[in-house]
């Protein structure tokens, strides 16, 4: 029992320092790819190569001071960026990081828990998170924030429906189950999800695009009409904690499309490769090499969120819902009707 | 044909969009082909302390006040400078020379005290075209950056050059400038090299 605990809460504090440090070494990155987009440099001067510079930006959000308006709600103003901080991370919990793992005849996965309904409490944390947003906008007691905080709302919950029902049609082929870890299994027996659900993906890139308030959908904090949008009241380290967030909610949302769709841990003839350099399942390699596969997908999407924030402007928000409700949706459930019908045919369900 | 009073009339199409247009990925896919085909361009960033922009030979930027061959400074304090100056950057007071200070100072009278805000200076140039004395000549040093805008008003410790550490102006005091000066109207001025020219006694 003892040893269960301490296990899941070694496992619970790696993943915890690892969404923290991608999310800090996102901003970094976030600066410098906008340079190298830009043919710029980007920040160099703090350590080598500017590594150093996410200490200096965190160090300067605690000595900022920090400020509560007079006339916002003390207890609310605070509980906003508390939310959003703790389901962004919150989320981290149902993914596969890597295969199982055998030490002394023990198997260790390394998945803090293999919930029977992942993607169901992904969803649920998800539209948590707004919460969070809304909170801290409302509190405030400022109309910028206010505006801010309804649209991030509006925006995220409008995504959310085109979501899950790709995410729906994305369960039906891989055969009902709703745990991440059997989706990521499935996939390597088979091919990868992206091959069977290109239009899901694609309909889930962009509302994790929207999801993430990422740009082009950017427009709950959009500078030239609402100043700072649901943040602008916040200061220091509670605005740090929204910042900060939403790297975080970048890395999770990348992780979890690499999970759903591109085979998370696996990669292409991955039991060849273990078999041709002699690893046996649950040889700790095999969970690093995993680890490794499912850690650069996830930084190929990273990186692609930040070429599509460097490329796009913002769309107009009357634009926005429209490619929300007219098009994404019935495009989802287009995918969801093909989807079940093809599954239907192939004789994988039946009615 | 309809009455047509000036021909700068301009037809504006407002067409519908396309299908692929209304798509919009075709558009962000070849948006995202323009960002990321800069991946591989080499950055235009100059950095800037420990790199420099090469600047003209006559660029004109931070001012020196020079001394003559023996270190005595030159200015007299005559404020032709201050007059020239479009900005009202230069203010001075001046001084009577002791006896025994004639290795400091060139002239009987000097300023003994010379600041310009540099914060004002639109570095034109004029206060060194004025000055009848050779005296103020600007450079391609760079103003540097402070914190205070007082900092920004140079005094005497900071422009006037120092004995052991001249600062060479022969880039802007080229040979065809002296040569100009010589021209009967504008005799009243001397070389750089500090020889009289023309009658007038210095
Ligand atoms: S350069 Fe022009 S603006 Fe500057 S001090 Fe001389 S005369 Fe004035
Ligand atoms: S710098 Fe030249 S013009 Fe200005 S006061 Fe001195 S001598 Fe006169």
């Amino acid at each position: 029992m003892i040893a269960f605990v301490i296990y899941k809460f070694i496992l619970c504090a790696i993943v915890f320092g690892v969404s923290l440090g991608v999310a800090a070494y996102s901003t970094l990155w976030e600066r410098k790819f906008s340079a190298i987009l830009q043919d710029r440099v980007g920040p160099d001067k703090a350590g080598p190569w500017g590594l150093l510079q996410p200490l200096a930006d965190g160090g300067k959000m605690f000595f900022k001071e920090e400020i509560i308006p007079t006339v916002s709600n003390k207890f609310l103003f605070i509980l906003g960026p508390s939310l959003f901080m703790l389901t962004a991370l919150m989320t981290g919990a149902v993914i596969p990081w890597g295969a199982d793992l055998v030490i002394g005849g023990k198997t260790y996965s390394a998945q803090i828990t293999d919930i029977n309904i992942g993607v169901l409490y992904l969803l649920g944390v998800v539209s948590v998170g707004v919460y969070g947003v809304m909170i801290g906008g409302w509190a405030s007691n400022n109309k910028y924030a206010l505006l801010g905080a309804i649209r991030a709302s509006s925006q995220m919950i409008s995504y959310e429906i085109a979501m899950g029902i790709s995410v729906i049609a994305l369960v039906v082929t891989a055969g009902g189950t709703l745990s991440l870890r059997e989706i990521v299994q499935q996939q390597d027996a088979g091919f990868a999800n992206i091959v069977y659900q290109p239009l899901g993906f694609l309909i889930f890139f962009i509302c994790a695009l929207a999801e993430t308030n990422r740009a082009p959908f950017d427009l709950p904090e959009c500078e030239s009409e609402l100043v700072g949008g649901y943040h602008t009241e916040y200061s220091s380290m509670k605005l740090g904690l929204f910042l900060f967030a939403e790297y975080i909610n970048m890395f999770i949302s990348s992780a979890i499309m690499a999970a759903f769709y591109f085979g998370g841990y696996n990669f292409p003839f991955a039991a060849e490769f273990y078999n041709a350099i002699g690893l046996e399942a649950g040889s700790i390699w095999i969970t690093l090499i995993g680890f490794g596969a499912f850690f650069t997908k996830i930084v190929i999407f990273i990186c692609v969120f930040m070429w599509i924030r460097w490329t796009l402007p913002r769309f107009r928000y009357d634009q926005l819902m429209d490619l929300g409700w007219r098009i994404l949706i019935p495009l989802s459930l287009l995918n969801l009707a093909i989807t079940v019908g093809v599954e239907y045919l192939r004789g994988n369900i039946n009615f | 044909m309809a009455l047509q009073l000036t021909n700068r009339r301009k037809v504006v199409s407002n067409k519908e969009q396309s299908f692929s247009e209304r798509l919009y990925l075709p558009g962000i896919l070849k948006g995202m082909l323009i960002t990321g085909s800069h991946i591989f361009k080499k950055s235009v960033t100059i950095r800037y302390p420990e790199q420099t922009r090469p600047v003209a030979p006559v660029y004109r930027g931070q001012h020196v006040l020079k001394r003559d061959e023996n270190g005595a400074e030159r200015c007299t304090a005559c404020g032709m400078c201050a007059v020239a100056c479009p900005a009202e950057a230069i203010t001075m007071e001046n001084a009577e020379r002791k006896k025994g200070e004639e290795h400091l100072y060139r002239e009987e009278k000097y300023a003994s005290k010379y600041e310009i805000n540099m914060l004002r200076c639109i570095f034109c140039g004029l206060c060194e075209e004025a000055c009848p004395k050779e005296a103020i000549f600007l450079t391609d040093r760079i103003v540097d950056a402070e914190y205070e805008r007082d900092d920004f008003v140079y005094g005497k410790d900071k422009l006037v050059e120092k004995i052991e550490k001249r600062i060479d102006v022969s880039k802007r005091q080229t040979i065809e400038v002296s040569e100009f000066k010589k021209v009967p109207g504008t005799k009243h001025n001397t070389l750089y090299d500090g020889k009289a020219i023309g009658k007038g006694k210095h």
